[in-house]
């Protein structure tokens, strides 16, 4: 019985010493090992839920940047759109300003040209007239035009009455510088003494005359005294051949054509010479 | 022809006695230690583990499901001896497949040894958990009239826990035996795969006995 009961406890601290053997060889390792294994499980876990917020964030962070990104884009192409706008609309405005200039340039010339060319027109056509009428008056009586002009003028001088003979007798008579008889040609002798004595004749005075000759005078003969001035003067005739040559001129320029300096006198049966009283402001001394 | 083990006498000195069952037990003591030695020097903590390594965290943890299961809520506490238990007796029973293997389980001084650890084991853990007063009070429940039938009740449980897995144990080893003489090769090895069968359900039974005893003895007085 004795050797039982030392079997039984021999047993008994056998399976004693098993368990703290297992314990320290097989349940702690184990155990230690699943623990680890447990945590390590939830580090990952927990690593990509950190992973997974961060990438959410993050692409919050970039949908905000690319939002804002979208926003300046627009604003700036908004600015640039309407810079262009601004900057086409200041080019326009300024092609405009330039092509009305130039518009303006072009017509102060083509004024210029007209003017000279119309001025040319008269002095020609100056010219051309005393040349014709020279030539007619001594072909059909022997009569030379610078004696004609002077017969008229005389006879002028002389029809002279009332309002347009009176101011000019004053101005003869207060004036103590002589009258000065201006003419585009010289006056011969003859013709001289015969406007020196109409003068006289006719206003009553005794001045003494001075004979000028101005190629430039388009009328033919010019009385002036004491700023009051009487004259002979083709002038009618010349406007009127300066209207019709300006109306050719202007239909010229409206069929395309360059300004032609062709000369095209027309008179008009209106158109005479006329003596009439000129009127300049009085500047002292003529 | 011998019932037990007990009787295998290798050694004697006075009345140290070194007989079968001794001997067996430490064999399995040091195949069990070994064993767990050589699998457990190199764990591994993540990636794929060994097969060994598998197998021996499905066994822990299958056993402390179980004595969750029975309501022992820290079962850290008593792995290291519920799971000891079953190992010892599962491993041993199941060794009998093995050519002039004799169970210790087989032994009445063994199954008596493990039934004494586990009288022994009770009060223990259960002064442990609620305390001396607190256990010994749990022999007054439900009234002080049931003191001596609780004190009964321990004894005999103790001795039932014995004798059950001696009994089966033994009984198989000596089916097989008295088999062996009267019957071909053929139904012997049929008995001796029930006989496997018996044992690992005697280990399964004799581990949840002990912790439903010691899960009666902690349990708080709540409860």
């Amino acid at each position: 019985m004795l050797h039982g009961w030392f079997t039984i406890v021999a047993q008994a601290v056998n399976f004693l010493i098993l368990v703290w053997l297992l314990k320290r060889f097989l349940y702690k390792p184990i155990l230690h090992a699943i623990d680890e294994r447990e945590k390590g499980i939830a580090a990952r876990l927990a690593a990509a839920e950190a992973k997974a917020a961060e990438a959410q964030k993050e692409r919050d962070d970039f949908q905000h940047k690319n939002e804002a990104f979208d926003q300046e884009r627009a604003a700036l192409a908004k600015q640039a759109t309407d810079e262009a706008h601004a900057e086409r609309q200041r080019l326009l405005d300024a092609a405009r300003k330039d092509a009305d200039g130039l518009r303006a340039k072009r017509q102060d010339a083509l004024r210029n040209e007209q003017r000279n060319l119309s001025q040319e027109i008269i002095r020609r056509t100056q010219k051309e007239v005393f040349a014709i009428t020279r030539k007619t008056l001594a072909d059909l009586a022997t009569t030379s035009l610078e004696e004609r002009m002077a017969e008229v003028f005389v006879d002028r001088l002389r029809a002279l009455t009332g309002a347009a003979k009176e101011p000019l007798a004053a101005a003869l008579t207060i004036s103590v510088q002589p009258a000065r008889v201006r003419t585009a040609f010289d006056l011969p002798a003859a013709q001289r003494t015969a406007i020196e004595s109409a003068i006289k004749e006719t206003f009553a005075v005794d001045t003494s005359i001075q004979f000028e000759t101005t190629p430039e005078l388009v009328s033919g003969i010019e009385l002036s005294s004491n700023g009051l001035k009487v004259a002979w003067t083709i002038a009618d005739y010349l406007a009127t051949l300066e209207k019709s040559a300006g109306e050719l001129l202007h239909v010229d320029a409206k069929a395309d054509s360059p300004p032609d300096a062709k000369l095209a006198p027309v008179a008009t049966s209106e158109a005479k010479p006329a003596l009439e009283a000129v009127s300049s402001a009085p500047k002292g001394t003529a | 022809m011998h019932l037990s083990p007990d009787e295998l006498v290798i050694w004697r000195y006075g009345f140290v006695v070194l007989n079968s069952t001794i001997v067996t037990t430490w064999a399995l003591m040091l195949v069990m230690t070994v064993g767990a030695m050589l699998v457990t020097r190199k764990l591994l903590t993540e990636g794929p583990i060994s097969r060994w390594q598998g197998f021996l965290e499905i066994v822990v943890t299958t056993i402390q499901e179980q004595i969750k299961e029975v309501g022992l809520h820290q079962p850290e506490k008593y792995l290291s001896f519920i799971g000891t238990l079953f190992l010892f007796i599962a491993v041993s029973n199941l060794c009998t497949i093995l050519p002039w293997y004799e169970a210790p389980t087989g032994s009445l001084s063994t199954t008596a040894a493990l039934a004494l650890c586990v009288f022994v084991a009770v009060p223990y853990f259960g002064i442990a958990e609620q305390g001396l007063g607190g256990y010994l009070r749990s022999y007054l429940k439900p009234t002080f009239i049931m003191l001596p039938f609780n004190i009964i009740s321990e004894l005999s449980r103790t001795l039932a826990l014995a004798i059950r897995l001696f009994g089966n144990m033994m009984s198989g080893t000596m089916i097989i035996a008295i088999l062996l003489t009267i019957t071909p090769l053929v139904f012997p090895i049929i008995m001796n795969l029930l006989g496997l069968l018996t044992g690992m359900v005697q280990a399964y039974i004799f581990s949840i006995l002990a912790t439903v005893y010691i899960a009666a003895a902690t349990r708080t007085r709540e409860d």
